[in-house]
């Protein structure tokens, strides 16, 4: 990595400027961008959403669309300016020499056409080849993208595999014809967490085993830090600092790369004594960017005279360290040593008594089968068991998160409780009161405001239609807490308040917030009556990171002072580890693990939770961490396996009994609970998975 | 795929028999009223009694509805009042004028539609894009009969090339022709280049044709191979729909052209108060209807991978 | 409370709008679309015309008065009579006016019943489900089956032909229609948060459906209307044509071009006249809609 000035570039990118135009006007997207990727060499572009990280990937492809063009600077690939090629040149060079994995496998595959032909379509439109050797290397491709049955795959139209799998054979459809550089833009965003980890594995190994050159662009730090040798961290249209992994990850020089890692809930943060440090203020719109330095409004070390000067900040590099650039005047200056930011701490509120308690709970669904086959067998109804056998008990003041990837049953077990299901068996006692058969059309408003959510997806959480203020009004108006309509406007207040928004946000739509602001008003909404437990699904899991970090961050700051009991369904184990005190991990319907936070994260482990471990991608170059990557897929929830759930991933599986019979539940005196049938004291005895060096 | 046809079959079974039962009530329901139809306003009590008795109208309602549901299935819809023959043997006539004329129109709205919409929707905002637009969206707006007028006006009035009248009386000619189905071109083509139009252009912009086009396919493949199969799965079902649209423009062309086909009957039969002659058309529009909804149903699971193997 | 999170501020200005400010507002984003302009302008003519039908200084639609006069010719009482007379001497600018009045007014209140009828249904099967869809889609699917013209005729055969025939035809052949459209915006509605969270603070299946869906499905409703009006018009004009529609001696412009048409020959004004406001009432429909489809896309 050091010298290899001798060396031509497989890419280059020299001063480019890249602009939307539109009907507003022209709307600068990337702002005099560098990089230089050196053969084999793979580097990492990082950023939140809007940063311009996937138009310099459509750049590089020349795929900007008809709005989109690069003003002005080079893309120069293996020497030649890819903008001067014309389209004949452009098409022999894309899919053959540079090719690209995108975030969305199902949508990019074509949906009509099998998965052989769109295969064997590369080699025979880029190499003279026969049809049977561009199938025969598109088997063998598949079989070295790890794909089981590659004949079978080449036959299958695209939504007749898993996700993963499909992922699998656009990154094989990248590699038919050898490229020198392969484009990954946000390659596993899409995906559960164990498949993530698979592809990450592969793409690893890929770069080992051809050389490739890569770009990963990715909102995920600790992703980067698996796949990359460099990283360019970019803020609003602009490269902020670029240099070795290494470097940027222990010596960061940009005051935006130190609040991106302040805000990653990282093994060692605390929600009570080392909190997260969200930044401040928002990403500003392209069309509102300050002058000077675009991150001057948020940061901490802006000073008037020199962040905002007219000239505009450049890239320079950092003296005494090698290939490695900040874009920030005052990068000397900054005294890191003695800057401690502060976050949202507080002690930790009292467990108190026990607010839901959930006894063998079971929801099944059922299936209407209309096969032929099945009308002639006489079975119609089949079952999906969404959840079976759920037991756990929430206290006053405590954080209790559920976590497994899709169809483990988190989301049903929310519903259950809110009331939108039935349970089909058990009790669901929220303070002793059995609500399991209780729809919530039946209970009273004081139970329904006494159990609230807050919903996943900003975007709609909010009723574009109302007013923000009106949102919150009715809920207050519904639970019967005031009626007043002075009174409950004041208390609207009194919620914007609570989440840190401004007060004239009641009359805004929902359309005039970001998605952070809506998901405060979401919170609001939630707290209005003062609810004794509040269900939180994936809230943070659509934001960006710094504005997730400001949102964890108020909701336990509420929850805390509030004494309210949090149930917080997420997939994100690091977010978790922070925020939770006991944690419950879900597969397939059942609950395999449960226990404290620390008993979670230290063996003993249930295998699979020790996978979801070794899945999480730290961004901390001090973390070491056991990789386990699970063969097979996800199997369905409506044809479960037979035995334990997880016997068909199980890296641990012990012989036929895992088929054959349900595991026992093995549960400590502290309430440290295992469904598995490799004895407790054999589980202890397995390495950490996630150590940290000297901590 | 064989259980989904056969429960849609029976849905089709389910809609015609509910439909010619609503038919059979609004109709025949009123026993006198169908007497008086038949005999002309100035018959006597006594004579509608008797002519009612003799034609088994004494049976109960559901008798005389199951009678005649089988009397249709053999084609039997009694004698036409106004033409004195029957129904039956008026309505083949008439089908066979009309699948002409609609034969004729598809095969030159279909090419003529879906070229217009590919061409349309693959460079979507380009200038040809905006022509074929806004000539679609002027030839739909106005409706059949309008365009009849000035078409009339220009090729009969004016420039004197045409028959103003298509109703064959000597014998079959294609001249006739012309003025019906260039009306019904230029009203309804509009509207499948549209869809095919808005379709195309979607797949365009899909993830996959990015795929396809970033792969370094040539760009005819990228349209040929890719995007034409993906897109031309709405407009299917929109063109076999068509046939249910196609009717009023039938019978406003016919009527216009004096052309005599299905749709002429109709109306003639309306005016006269025909009652015999409505139910048959009625039932036979009404299956075409019925069972073009059937085959688009069928066709567009039959050309969409995603849902024929699910 | 500790407050290192500061308060996030925005530049957008806060403005507090009434409802039917920011209608008008949305609609004169119209401005924006040539076309749409183009059509506004249309439907606002004859909207204009229709308005002032009354007090503009017109010959009775209905006096008979001198035949086949040219557009221009001087009228026996010393008016002029602009756009001429038709085979039974009546004004036909006075006729034209009168009847864009009266297709106006059905045509809006045909398409509005329609949509009454069709959004509930809509809303019931599609945030209902189960039996509730089952069986309004299935009497949607028969009220489908019957192309427009058959359902038309059947009903005009059966009640006689009046305005009220047209608004009931109409409603039975474009409320399965908008049933449906409704059905599938509510279809996606319905698994957005908002209605989750309307459900688990207990409201009640209607408030959700007419205070949380509804209001969120009015973009694509808008332009339907639109279209529908104009086909509504078509309809109406239609039957006019056949003979089945609006009954004489009022001014209908289908009934106008019915009776013009064999006379074209020699009379060409008495026949391209109404057949010219009727295309481009029409078009103004077809051409708002699409100007209004143009702008909800860019947004």
């Amino acid at each position: 990595m050091s010298n290899t000035k001798a060396l031509t570039p497989v890419l280059e990118c020299k001063n480019v400027n890249i602009s939307y135009y539109t009907r507003a006007g022209e709307i600068p997207a990337v702002i005099d961008f560098n990089l230089t990727l050196m053969p084999g060499e793979s580097i990492g572009i990082v950023g939140e959403s809007g940063c311009g990280k996937s138009t310099v990937a459509l750049a590089i492809m020349n795929y900007m669309g008809k709005n989109g063009r690069v003003k002005s600077g080079q893309i120069l690939f293996n020497g030649r300016d890819l903008q001067q090629m014309n389209d004949e040149e452009l098409r022999r060079i894309r899919g053959s020499q540079i090719s690209m994995v995108y975030q969305e496998p199902m949508a990019s595959l074509n949906p009509s056409m099998k998965i052989g032909e769109q295969l064997i379509e590369v080699p025979l439109y880029h190499e003279n080849v026969s049809e049977a050797e561009a199938s025969q290397r598109a088997k063998e491709m598949l079989a070295a993208v790890r794909l089981p049955d590659p004949q079978r795959i080449m036959d299958a139209y695209p939504h007749q595999i898993s996700g993963g799998q499909q992922q699998r054979v656009v990154i094989a459809m990248a590699l038919l014809s050898k490229p020198a550089l392969l484009l990954l833009d946000e390659p596993t965003t899409a995906l559960d967490v164990t498949v993530e980890a698979g592809i990450v594995q592969l793409i690893k190994d890929i770069s080992k085993q051809f050389g490739t050159s890569m770009i990963y662009i990715s909102h995920n730090l600790g992703l980067i830090l698996e796949t990359c040798d460099r990283i360019t961290v970019m803020y609003s249209g602009e490269a902020v600092e670029s240099g070795s992994v290494q470097t940027v990850f222990n010596e960061m020089r940009h005051p935006y790369t130190r609040g991106l890692f302040a805000s990653i809930p990282l093994p060692g943060t605390n929600k009570h004594s080392r909190p997260l440090v969200p930044i401040r203020g928002q990403l500003p719109l392209p069309q509102h960017r300050p002058q000077g330095c675009y991150f001057g409004p948020r940061c901490d070390f802006f000073q008037e005279g020199r962040c905002a000067n007219k000239a505009g900040v450049h890239m320079q590099p950092v003296p005494n360290e090698d290939r490695h650039d900040v874009r920030c005047v005052r990068f000397e200056d900054i005294d890191w040593a003695s800057h401690r930011p502060v976050g949202l701490s507080g002690e930790q509120a009292d467990i108190g008594k026990v607010v839901l308690e959930v006894n063998h709970m079971k929801k099944y669904y059922s299936l209407k089968d209309a096969s032929l086959m099945a009308l002639i067998k006489g079975k119609k109804v089949q079952y999906v068991k969404a959840n079976e056998d759920i037991n756990l008990i929430a206290h006053e003041a405590e954080t209790v998160a559920i976590v497994g990837e899709s169809g483990c049953g988190k989301s049903t077990f929310a519903k259950v409780l809110m009331g939108l299901e039935e349970a089909t068996a058990g009790e669901v006692k929220l303070n002793n009161v059995d609500i399991s058969k209780l729809p919530v059309e039946q209970r009273k408003a004081q139970m329904v405001s006494l159990l609230q959510m807050v919903f996943q997806n900003p975007f709609d959480t909010l009723n574009p239609s109302h007013t923000v203020g009106s949102q919150i009004a009715r809920v207050i108006k519904k639970f019967g807490i005031e009626q007043d309509p002075e009174k409950i406007n004041q208390r609207v207040m009194e919620l914007l308040d609570l989440v840190k928004l401004p007060r004239d946000f009641a009359k805004r739509r929902p359309r005039q917030l970001s998605g952070g602001q809506k998901q405060r008003i979401g919170i609001a909404r939630a707290f209005a009556g003062r609810p004794s437990l509040v269900v939180a699904d994936e809230p943070v899991s659509a934001l960006d990171v710094s504005v997730q970090a400001a949102v964890t961050g108020l909701l336990t700051d509420i929850q805390r002072n509030l004494k309210t009991t949090l149930l917080f369904i997420s997939h994100d184990l690091s977010v978790v580890r922070y925020v939770s005190d006991r944690i419950v991990v879900m597969y397939l319907g059942r609950i395999m693990e449960q226990g404290t936070t620390d008993e979670i994260f230290n063996p003993p482990y249930h295998p699979y939770t020790e996978a979801l471990l070794s899945a999480i991608p730290i961004a901390d170059t001090s973390v070491k961490k056991r990789h386990i990557v699970l063969e097979g897929e996800l199997p369905s929830p409506v044809n479960p396996p037979s035995g334990c759930p997880f016997q068909t991933r199980c890296p641990r599986k012990i012989g036929a009994i895992c088929e054959a019979q349900m595991p026992p539940l093995q549960q400590t005196d502290t309430g440290h609970a295992i469904l598995c049938h490799i004895p407790l004291s054999e589980l202890s005895k397995v390495e950490q998975v996630i150590q940290m060096d000297a901590a | 795929m064989i259980v989904l046809a056969g429960k849609r079959l029976l849905a089709m079974l389910l809609i015609m028999l509910v439909v010619s039962f609503i038919l059979f009530s609004l109709f025949e329901s009123d026993k006198m009223a169908v007497a008086g139809k038949v005999l002309g306003a100035y018959s006597s009590l006594e004579q509608r009694e008797l002519w009612l008795t003799q034609n088994g109208y004494d049976a109960p309602f559901l008798e005389r509805y199951l009678q005649w549901v089988g009397g249709a299935l053999h084609g039997d819809f009694g004698n036409s009042l106004q033409y004195k023959v029957p129904v039956s043997e008026l309505l083949a006539d008439r089908l066979k004028n009309t699948g002409i004329l609609t034969l004729v129109f598809f095969l030159i709205m279909i090419p003529l539609s879906l070229t217009l919409g590919v061409l349309a929707g693959m460079k979507e905002g380009s200038w040809l894009d905006r022509v074929i637009s806004v000539v679609a969206v002027l030839t739909t707006s106005i409706p059949e009969f309008v365009t009849a007028t000035f078409l009339t006006g220009v090729f009969v009035y004016s420039w004197h090339l045409l028959p103003g009248t298509s109703s064959m009386t000597g014998g079959f000619s294609w001249k006739e022709l012309i003025l019906p189905v260039m009306v019904l071109v230029i009203y309804d083509f509009g509207y499948v280049t549209r869809m095919t139009r808005a379709s195309m252009a979607e797949v365009m912009t899909s993830q996959y044709i990015r795929t396809a086009v970033l792969k370094g396919l040539p760009y005819k493949r990228v349209i040929m191979r890719h995007a034409l199969r993906n897109a031309l799965i709405a407009p299917f079902t929109v063109i076999v729909l068509q046939l249910n649209w196609l009717l009023s423009g039938l019978v406003v062309v016919e009527v216009f052209f004096a052309y005599k086909g299905f749709g002429y009957l109709l109306v003639d039969a309306a005016l006269f108060g025909d009652i015999y002659v409505i139910e048959a058309c009625v039932l036979v529009a009404v299956f075409v209807a019925v069972f073009s909804q059937f085959i688009s149903d069928i066709g567009y699971t039959l050309l969409n991978p995603r849902i024929r193997f699910s | 409370m500790s407050s290192s999170v500061k308060l996030e501020d925005e530049k957008a200005p806060v403005k507090r709008e009434a409802g039917l400010k920011l209608f008008f507002k949305r609609l004169a984003l119209i401005r924006e679309s040539p076309v749409g302009m183009v059509g506004a302008a249309l439907i606002l003519f004859w909207v204009v015309m229709a308005v002032l039908a009354p007090v503009l200084p017109l010959y009775d639609p209905n006096a008979i008065m001198a035949p086949f006069q040219k557009i221009g010719a001087a009228a026996p009482d010393g008016g002029t009579f602009w756009l001429g007379t038709d085979h039974k001497g009546r004004d036909i600018l006075s006729r034209i006016i009168w009847g864009a009045q009266k297709v106006l007014i059905w045509a809006t209140f045909a398409t509005f019943v329609a949509y009454v009828v069709g959004m509930l249904m809509g809303v019931l099967a599609g945030y209902k489900g189960g039996w509730a869809d089952e069986i309004v889609s299935f009497i949607a699917n028969i009220f489908l089956s019957f192309p427009f013209i058959i359902l038309c005729i059947i009903i005009v055969a059966t009640l006689g032909a009046s305005g009220w025939t047209v608004v009931v035809a109409v409603t039975f052949a474009s409320a399965p229609q908008i049933m449906r459209i409704v059905r599938g915006l509510v279809l996606d509605l319905k698994t957005r948060d908002y209605i989750f969270a309307a459900q688990t603070r207990g409201e009640t299946p209607w408030y959700i459906m007419l205070v949380e869906l509804l209001p969120n499905a009015r973009g694509p409703l808008i332009v339907d209307a639109c279209l529908r009006l104009g086909y509504t018009v078509v309809a109406i004009a239609t039957l006019g044509f056949l003979g089945l529609g609006l009954p004489p001696p009022d001014p209908d412009w289908g009934l106008m071009l019915k009776e013009a048409v064999p006379l074209g020959a020699f009379a060409g004004h008495t026949m391209y006249l109404p057949a010219a406001a009727l295309a481009s009432l029409i078009l103004g429909f077809n051409l708002l809609a699409d100007g209004l489809r143009e702008i909800s896309l860019r947004d």
